[in-house]
């Protein structure tokens, strides 16, 4: 049996995991995303990473990036390696690709912010 | 002077939800922004979760302000950047505002009703009581996190966090993707002040312990922080004499609460809700100040900016019936036991303006387990449901329409909790 806190929404969901004859049996959710996310949890857990890039820009020093997609969990700080080796040159908009399939993990670091809109 | 309909302090998620609102009634404004960049807070809350109400998706702060900025940008709506509101005066049809700025130095605007979006500060080491000397290195989560975001500094390299606010939180684990070491966050109430999911994916995915019912109660360094001494404190929040332990690290970070901002309000007589902080109002959002109505953070503390758009929205919808003087007034209250729910709002309702629905938010004072919430006008049942747990970090809201109530007779509306 494992708790886990159910994190796809902010209702924050206390679910109970158990493990009856190889099959998962969730209990304490209150919606199947919550229910998909306790079994990925059990067999893969991933997450989505957010973080920043630097860039040559004197307004806008760092911008905001996240994975387009979700990564495993235990390759956050692997990735987070390859986003610090960033240094983003020009204006970028919202989804623009900063390193395509970062890692062979088939997920794109994509920019979340237009620099059009703050910088002149 | 210049003259518009109406006047937006702030161009956060609040002022801008509110501005396109008023675009779409074909009203003129003008929004004051202090910063040189609009979009608020959001700006550096780069982490994902913003909009999942409102757009269905999961998106980071700087996304969620660019879907209505970008809107905001395409309808032309004026902002004036870098601008200070130094005094705001009411007169005969509205109000002058004089702002400040470095291209037209000091200078008047004239608007008919204003709309308060200024958001909330957060409480600083100087409003929480701790020993020892004020080295570099204490900083508040919010500083903590423009320091790391905006302008990519990393502000310690080892740190304790004090206090397990959602901002608190979220910051132990992007300084620790940055590579700092978060040691603990210490929390001197018995429960935590942030939502549960961030718990779980800030702290417990990056094994950073939670220290409840314990504090921070000095600080040592001359220079830089060098240590903090943590201690549990009793049900009183007394340190508990023996429990002292010193954490060496060269950062305190503080998530001790936020407060909404209102001094502007304050100095045009609005008043104020001790329990929110933010200004008394009734459902379109005004304060007792007709015209000035007040909305997001410093109408009250919420945890989802879904919500700071939604009230942004209905403030603006009531400027617009301000202005064009279709409200009539008369008042009743919405009373609650202040044991049982921390506050609710809004605090007032007008009888005479019931045609739409009405959006009631409340958070309850305790974590409590399988609560029936109901709400009466007079002893009239209005709403009732039950929650299997609701608890103060995650607000509830109950959207009521309440025209066919007959408010000859029932003269209040009372909010109930049954355990």
């Amino acid at each position: 049996m494992k708790k886990i806190t159910c994190i796809v929404c902010p209702k924050g969901c206390e679910m109970t995991v158990n493990q009856q004859n190889g099959k998962i049996i969730v209990t304490g959710n209150s919606c199947k995303r919550g229910e998909k996310f306790a079994v990925d949890e059990m067999l893969h857990p991933t997450r989505t990473l957010q973080s920043t890039v630097k860039t040559i820009y004197k307004q806008m020093p760092r911008i905001s990036v996240k994975t387009n997609n979700v990564i495993p969990k235990d390759k956050i700080f692997k990735v987070m390696n390859e986003i610090a080796k960033v240094n983003v040159k020009n204006k970028l908009k919202n989804g623009d690709v900063i390193i395509k399939d970062v890692l062979n993990l088939g997920v794109d670091v994509i920019s979340t912010v237009d620099m059009n809109l703050y910088i002149n | 002077m210049e003259q518009y309909d109406v006047g937006i302090i702030g161009s956060g998620p609040a002022g801008l939800a509110a501005a396109i609102e008023i675009e779409k009634n074909g009203l003129s404004q003008i929004i004051i922004e202090r910063e040189n960049r609009p979009g608020g807070i959001l700006k550096q809350c780069i982490h994902d979760g913003f909009g999942l109400h409102r757009f269905k998706e999961r998106l980071s702060g700087p996304e969620y302000a660019e879907r209505f900025l970008t809107e905001v940008i395409n309808k032309k709506i004026p902002i004036y950047k870098n601008t200070f509101v130094t005094e705001i005066k009411k007169d005969k049809d509205g109000f002058v505002l004089t702002l400040v700025n470095s291209d037209k130095s000091i200078f008047e605007t004239h608007v008919k009703a204003l709309i308060l979006a200024n958001g909330c500060r957060e409480r600083t080491a100087k409003q929480v009581f701790i020993h020892g000397t004020r080295p570099s290195g204490v900083y508040t989560a919010g500083t903590a996190q423009y320091f790391v975001n905006i302008s990519g500094y990393l502000p310690c390299k080892k740190c304790v966090i004090l206090g397990s606010g959602d901002i608190g939180l979220i910051m132990a684990r992007r300084l620790t993707l940055e590579g700092a070491e978060v040691c603990g966050v210490y929390e001197a109430k018995s429960m935590p002040s942030g939502l549960t999911r961030n718990i779980a994916q800030c702290l417990n995915d990056f094994d950073i312990p939670l220290h409840l019912s314990s504090t921070v109660t000095k600080i040592h360094g001359n220079e830089r922080v060098e240590a903090v001494t943590v201690q549990k404190v009793d049900g009183h929040f007394n340190p508990i004499d023996g429990t002292e332990e010193v954490i060496e690290c060269d950062g305190l970070i503080l998530s001790v609460g936020l407060i909404p901002e209102n001094e502007l309000a304050k100095s045009l007589g609005v008043q104020m809700d001790y329990h929110t902080k933010g200004p008394i109002v009734n459902q379109r959002l005004m304060t007792n100040v007709k015209g000035v109505f007040s909305c997001g953070n410093a109408l009250h503390v919420n945890d989802l900016v879904d919500y700071v758009s939604e009230s942004a929205e209905i403030a603006a919808r009531g400027a617009v019936k301000h202005i064009k003087k279709q409200d009539r007034e008369e008042q009743i209250n919405v009373l609650f036991d202040d044991s049982k729910f921390l506050y609710i709002v809004p605090q007032k309702i007008n009888i005479k303006d019931l045609d739409e629905d009405i959006i009631f938010y409340f958070r309850s004072k305790e974590i409590v387990k399988d609560a029936v919430v109901k709400i009466k006008a007079g002893d009239v049942e209005i709403f009732k449901r039950k929650y299997p747990s609701i608890k103060p970090p995650e607000m509830e809201c109950a959207c009521l329409n309440i025209k066919d109530i007959d408010f000859s007779t029932e003269n209040q509306i009372t909010f109930e909790m049954k355990i």
